[in-house]
């Protein structure tokens, strides 16, 4: 466990010194504020259209932090021929692999705390109160973006240029988001043998669209029951398991030279 | 080492030039020859309309809070009636409805209804200010759509008592669309019932009757597909407020004079004729108080 923690431990570091964060965060509040200062006929207690422009941005920042990060690791360790020095220490592939997943992790879970903080500042500017749904918002969100750092981890190890692989998950990842969770009604409406394949990949995919409490928070309903939450976060915590096990599983025949 | 700058200096210059020159052009190219103070609209270009749609659908959504089918669900929203409709602030004992959604598919559909909006709901009182952002928007995009302005000055006036914003509003929609009798009915309706500006009202009625007339006295009373055919509650609502402000206005006898043009094509020939009785009624006893007595 010591020896992942070290290496969850450099990336995180890494990825703090990298400006992509900052970036993208001095963007979320920029825009952000450039909507809660619109005029919408003199009424100052509009908020759920900037807490939706506010949570797109979060969303679009969540990603681009994730997949980027990820995508980046395994390579890079290979270009500048890190990755032999590290593998020469007593470390298993696997733990590597695990290491640099718990630090994308992590850090992405720190960016989208800071993140959730200001959106809950910006709600509360307003709304004069901060929902218990936005923890379960954050926690949801953060699960999900487990599963898309292992899925690129993943890729990573599969292709073979890292923009192919980071363009090939946020389509994969857009695609779930958008349509996965009607893939079932496309397929009623589908001839055979379509409709079983179609099926078949809804069953199959990881449903990120499950995680998305965006809806509920924008427009003040009640925050999803704890079972609830704790049921999709083993269900996420499933899919990550098997994409960090098949990429575990890729790395440990893959030559590196 | 100088001819170099030089003809970066002259290069610049010819790009500011040409730069200058094309600017005001392609800005009039995408706005078919009409000025726009939106930026949004200069950048959306011929794609504005579509997003205007855009924008007065998530004013829908928003004024369902969030319950709203997408465009795989459509084909499931004839299962919902209206009568299906519930409100917030009233209890439901954790009744779930269908609605839209119809039955669960799966295990994956019924868990997924845990984390978005199920419920038909519409927002209540004063929370219908969230949906405007979305109608401004949609009418800078496309200030042509005068419904955009139409809801708008409903729910500014109706639910808001926002009529001096309402006001603005519409001005902004009339000077988009000069003659359009609905925009000048809503100014109207400001004047009469928020100002009590009975003159002006007169005047801007008496105008949105004119250019109802001009747009719709060619059109069909109906059509085949029931669109582009007169528009006969418009016209009942604009005689509606005009005898209202000849009745506040103390000119009862004008007053019958629209009644009677209002029971032409009146959606209840009945109520009007009754209104007609009673008017001629008050007229006839107002005559009667008015003569002289004689000793």
């Amino acid at each position: 466990m010591n020896k992942i923690l070290a290496v969850s431990g450099v990336v995180i570091r890494e990825i703090y010194r990298r400006k992509d964060f900052y970036v993208l965060f001095i963007l979320t509040v920029l825009i952000t504020g450039l909507m809660w200062f619109m005029n919408f006929f003199h009424d100052e207690q509009i908020i759920r259209f900037i807490k939706e422009i506010c949570l797109v941005l979060i969303w679009i920042s969540g990603l681009v932090i994730a997949i980027t990060t990820a995508a980046r690791q395994i390579p890079a360790e290979r270009e500048s021929r890190t990755i032999f020095p590290l593998l020469a220490k007593p470390i298993a592939r696997w733990q590597v692999i695990v290491g640099k997943f718990l630090g994308c992790w992590l850090a992405t879970g720190i960016a989208l705390l800071i993140f959730y903080i200001f959106f809950a500042l910006v709600s509360a500017s307003r709304e004069h109160t901060i929902s218990a749904g936005y923890l379960e918002a954050f926690w949801l969100h953060w699960q999900m973006l487990g599963i898309v750092i292992a899925m690129t981890l993943l890729g990573s190890i599969t292709f073979t240029a890292p923009s192919s692989n980071m363009t090939i998950i946020f389509i994969v990842t857009l695609g779930i988001l958008v349509m996965g969770g009607f893939l079932h009604l496309i397929a009623e409406r589908m001839s055979e043998p379509s409709a079983s394949l179609l099926t078949a990949i809804y069953f199959t995919i990881p449903h990120l669209e499950l995680f998305n409490m965006s809806e509920l928070i924008i427009h003040d309903w009640p925050s999803a029951p704890w079972i609830d939450v704790l049921l999709v976060t083993l269900y996420g915590f499933s899919y990550t398991a098997f994409f960090l096990l098949a990429a575990c599983l890729v790395f440990r025949r893959k030559a590196l030279n | 080492m100088w001819r170099g700058r030089l003809i970066l200096i002259l290069l610049l210059e010819s790009c500011f030039s040409l730069a200058a020159w094309l600017e005001p052009r392609h800005t009039e190219r995408l706005n078919h020859g009409e000025p726009t103070g939106s930026v949004l609209g200069s950048l959306l270009g011929d794609g504005r309309k579509m997003v205007a749609d855009y924008f007065n659908t998530e004013a829908d959504v928003y004024f369902h809070s969030g319950y709203y089918p997408s465009m795989f669900e459509q084909a499931r929203k004839e299962e919902e009636s209206e009568g299906a409709v519930m409100h917030p602030e009233e209890d439901h004992g954790g009744h779930e409805e269908k609605g839209y959604l119809g039955e669960p598919l799966d295990w994956i559909d019924r868990f997924s209804r845990h984390f978005r909006p199920n419920r038909h709901t519409h927002l209540p009182g004063e929370k219908i200010r969230e949906i405007l952002p979305w109608l401004k928007l949609s009418a800078e995009l496309d200030p042509h759509n005068v419904q955009t302005y139409m809801v708008t000055d409903y729910w500014l006036r109706n639910r808001l008592g926002k009529s001096d914003e309402a006001l603005d509003f519409v001005r902004d929609g009339l000077k988009n669309n000069p003659h359009s009798p609905d925009l000048l009915f809503a100014l109207g309706q400001i004047f009469l019932e928020d100002h009590k500006d009975y003159f002006r009202a007169k005047n801007v009625l008496l105008a949105a009757k004119f250019w109802w007339h001009k747009r719709d006295d060619s059109k069909p009373a109906k059509s085949q597909t029931g669109e582009d055919t007169k528009d006969f509650l418009l016209l009942e609502r604009i005689l509606g407020s005009l005898v209202k402000d000849e009745e506040a206005s103390g000119n009862l006898t004008q007053a019958l004079q629209y009644l009677q043009e209002l029971k032409l094509n009146a959606t209840n020939p009945a109520g009007v004729q009754k209104s007609i009785d009673n008017l001629q009624a008050k007229i006839n006893a107002a005559g009667k108080t008015n003569q002289p007595t004689t000793h």
